[in-house]
């Protein structure tokens, strides 16, 4: 019965997104004949937000009794899990993940719905008409080809369990971080729609789609920090970049994400870049889709192994061509009314943003032919692959002009500014540069990217600190903090990348027990190898002391693991993690003479590059609580002085 | 505001093009294994040097002297290659000359690697760009090629030689002989 309520709720919701759908177009009509229709377009949005955290909630109570007669919980779940992963269980395959989506999709519909005042009636009406449209092809996916409430009869006695592989809290958290990141960007789309239906693209649209593309933003920056850590840990090659399609297609959205962060603040500030805000925010939602496309259909070939459905693929493909296709059409129909905006000089804070737009639509193109060019040619009948001797040295031809523009922009006033101003900063930031990359070079003669990578680094490092200069701390609003922290993390962030690439050492060697290994400044004496169980793997794991240029020695256990159910062999790293990098040690299998395979790396630095994705995110979010409350504050202020007007007005009369 | 209007239709078809392709390309078998179009070729000319000291290395004329050999192509990074290691054993021992190629390695991880698995080879090329794998044709380690006495490949199995897939090979090589 419980999971009937929670496909009921499901129903209901797609019928409140089709209400919604006509009160919204009602709404933007206008006409006073249809006023009574138009106003059920919130409450519809409300209603819809409680149903489907209904039926998402349904699904969790499922997981967490493991009722084995609904077909996806016998798939993926098994009564002795611990309850944590039962709950993680639910949105950790696809049925689960869509529901978990629509959900997260209406209550953010549900938000707008309550408490968005600034935008005018109409375009508010056209937002939420989009959205449920956008909604509404969502909820037939849900319902027509992947029904998470699906039964199995009869109930087998036991779960399938779920992947062993997939049992890490970080990887229980890591799809559902993206996931809310793209329902961040539909929403910004669903905004955009609606402000193109009825021609107000205005600083005021920017400001009201400012919140969710920094919340989106936040949360697929701190997506992607996880899911390369991950594949650092887990997968045991020392990587921590693959340019593999799947992480691409997490990459591509947050690459839009960025550029229309940016370009939403110079329109939100000055009026200006308007048609280029309309064309990142419909890229920016495509890109998610896209991703999802590429992932969920396996049209791609890629290192992660999902559960692949021609059908589904098919079904994603229709709505990607309704939503990307519809807004493109309208937009080119509409372009001719979405004026110009606000004229500027290059030298000046929207000049050096244009430059950043304009390298990060670079880049985000670079990946995307990158990702799809193999499938290009495969309609040719010619097989390729495209990896990082194409996407790294391409890509830095833009990431390179940008960060300079990033260490000097933020530097430079709005509309129009002079060189001489900066002048001295610039060249003090240029003589830093010099003298990082003379330094850099005689010291240890690396190749050009890192070279050139470390030298950036310090430049954006200083370059990010510098608009604090002369200003008051304490009173400097917090969007500004949450820029010059977001920008520090990109120079931590390229510092570790760039030291790692040059500096990381490696040794693989057959040792047997007792042996010395060195790598770097690191000792490692093998201790010796035992076998180890798990409730539902065995392993070898080795004892590895290990120190730091002769310091006081460190046990580590790396180990082969083979979990037996279903038969999967993983490594278990052993890492020692310093302020200054990282030992990362695996254990290999054993030679018919004793031998064991010990492969050791020391990875300079490498942890910076997770520090700055973290740093990267906190600006955003402090930036988000920021625009938040200077929100909040100014209605309160209207408020007031609404109180007052009534106050006045009262007293006049009597 | 023209050149806007043009340019947005201008990426209308395009991403209409691309829907295109993606929906062509979903209904299209997906196949996971690419016969090299070179079965049945002479193989391309090369003279790659040895991948450890104390072997000799390959080249294109030493697959036509005559007698029909397996060409396997690996490395000592590639777990399968190591899964295939007792059934190279067994061909060796059932007669078949098995010469390696290794892909982007290092000597002494050869040299581990063999120490580790076994050594079936008479002589181990070293192709350290992939360029005689990708010149045979080959889109992945392990592969193994079946080569005649006259340096013409006639067959090519991909991926890990399993138990199963013994006796066909063996079967192919004394075609080539034949």
């Amino acid at each position: 019965m419980i999971a009937e309520l929670g496909l009921v709720a499901l129903w209901l919701c797609a019928a409140l997104a089709g209400l919604q759908l006509v009160a919204g177009i009602a709404g933007l009509q206008g006409s006073a004949g249809l006023a009574g229709l138009a106003m059920l377009a919130r409450p519809a949005a409300l209603v819809q937000a409680l149903l489907c955290a209904l039926s998402f909630g349904v699904l969790l109570y499922l997981f967490a009794v493991t009722d084995l007669s609904v077909n996806l919980v016998a798939m993926n779940s098994h009564s002795d899990k611990p309850m944590i992963f039962k709950l993680s269980g639910s949105f950790g395959n696809h049925e689960g993940s869509m529901l978990l989506w629509v959900t997260v999709m209406a209550l953010a519909g549900g938000l707008i719905a309550a408490l968005e005042r600034r935008l005018p009636e109409r375009t508010m009406m056209a937002t939420l008409g989009a959205q449920a449209f956008v909604a509404l092809g969502f909820y037939a996916f849900l319902l027509l080809s992947s029904n998470p409430f699906e039964r199995l009869s009869p109930a087998p006695a036991q779960g399938n369990g779920l992947n062993p592989l997939l049992q890490d809290i970080g990887l229980a958290f890591h799809p559902p971080t993206l996931y809310f990141g793209y329902v961040g960007l539909s929403v910004a789309f669903s905004i955009v729609v609606g402000a193109l239906l009825t021609r107000q693209v205005t600083p005021e649209f920017a400001r009201v789609m400012r919140p969710w593309i920094l919340g989106a933003w936040v949360l697929l920056t701190i997506g992607i920090v996880a899911g390369s850590y991950w594949a650092y840990y887990e997968l045991g090659w020392g990587g921590w970049w693959f340019w593999d399609p799947v992480e691409n297609a997490a990459l591509m959205p947050w690459l839009a994400a960025t550029a229309l962060l940016h370009s939403a603040s110079v329109l939100a500030s000055r009026d200006a870049l308007r048609a280029w805000t309309v064309l990142l925010g419909v890229i920016a939602f495509s890109m998610s889709m896209l991703g999802t496309f590429l992932v969920r259909s396996g049209i791609l070939t890629s290192v992660h192994a999902f559960a692949v459905d021609p059908e589904r693929g098919s079904f994603i493909l229709a709505l990607l061509t309704i939503y990307i296709g519809g807004a493109l059409v309208l937009f080119a129909l509409r372009a001719g009314t979405v004026a110009e905006g606000e004229r500027f000089t290059v030298m000046s804070r929207e000049g050096a943003l244009v430059v950043n737009n304009v390298a990060l639509s670079a880049i985000l193109g670079i990946v995307l032919l990158g990702t799809l060019y193999p499938l290009l040619t495969e309609a040719f009948d010619v097989r390729v692959s495209v990896g990082p001797p194409y996407f790294n040295p391409v890509s830095a031809i833009f990431v390179l002009p940008m960060l300079v523009v990033l260490a000097v922009g933020p530097l430079l006033h709005w509309r129009r500014d002079s060189f001489a101003r900066i002048r001295p900063m610039f060249l003090a930031l240029v003589g830093l540069g010099a003298v990082v990359l003379l330094g850099v070079w005689l010291w240890s003669g690396i190749a050009i990217l890192p070279l050139l990578g470390i030298t950036l680094a310090a430049m954006v490092a200083v370059g990010s600190l510098l608009p604090l200069r002369g200003r008051n701390l304490r009173r400097m609003p917090l969007a500004v903090w949450g820029m010059v922290i977001a920008h520090f993390g990109v120079a931590v962030a390229l510092f570790g990348m760039a030291a790692d690439t040059a500096y990381q050492q490696e040794r693989l060697v057959a040792a047997n027990v007792g042996d010395i290994i060195e790598v770097g400044p690191w000792t490692g004496t093998l201790a010796g190898v035992v076998p180890v169980s798990g409730p539902n793997w065995q392993s070898i794991e080795a004892s590895l002391a290990v120190s730091y240029k002769g310091g006081e020695p460190i046990m580590t256990h790396p180990q082969a693991r083979a979990f037996w159910s279903p038969p999967t062999e993983t490594s278990e790293v052993a890492l020692v993690t310093r302020w200054n990098g990282q030992l990362y040690a695996a254990l290999g299998n054993q030679a018919e003479d004793g031998r064991w395979q010990v492969r050791l790396w020391w990875k300079p630095f490498v942890t910076w590059i997770w520090y700055g994705g973290l740093l990267i995110a906190l600006g955003g979010a402090i930036a988000l609580m920021g625009r938040l409350s200077v929100d909040l504050r100014r209605r309160w202020a209207q408020r007031k002085i609404a109180d007052r007007k009534v106050d006045q007005a009262e007293r006049a009369a009597g | 505001m023209k050149r806007l209007r043009i340019f947005l239709w201008v990426l209308v078809a395009v991403v209409g093009g691309l829907f295109v392709l993606f929906g062509y390309q979903l209904t299209q078998p997906k196949d996971e294994f690419i016969q090299s179009a070179m079965v049945g070729e002479p193989l391309p000319d090369f003279d790659l040097r040895p991948a450890i000291d104390t072997m000799p290395g390959l080249s294109k004329a030493d697959l036509a002297d005559g007698k029909p050999r397996l060409v396997n192509i690996f490395a000592s990074w590639c777990l399968p290659c190591r899964a295939e290691a007792p059934q190279l054993e067994t061909l060796r021992a059932a007669g078949a000359d098995i010469v390696g190629i290794a892909i982007r390695d290092r000597p002494e991880d050869v040299a581990m690697f063999l120490q580790l698995y076994g050594n079936p080879f008479t002589a181990i090329g070293a192709d350290d760009i992939s360029q005689v794998q990708l010149e045979l044709g080959s889109s992945g380690v392990p592969e193994t090629f079946v080569i005649d006495g006259n340096g013409v490949i006639t067959y090519q199995h991909i991926g890990d030689i399993r138990p199963e897939h013994v006796q066909t090979i063996l079967y192919q090589l004394r075609e080539a002989g034949a």
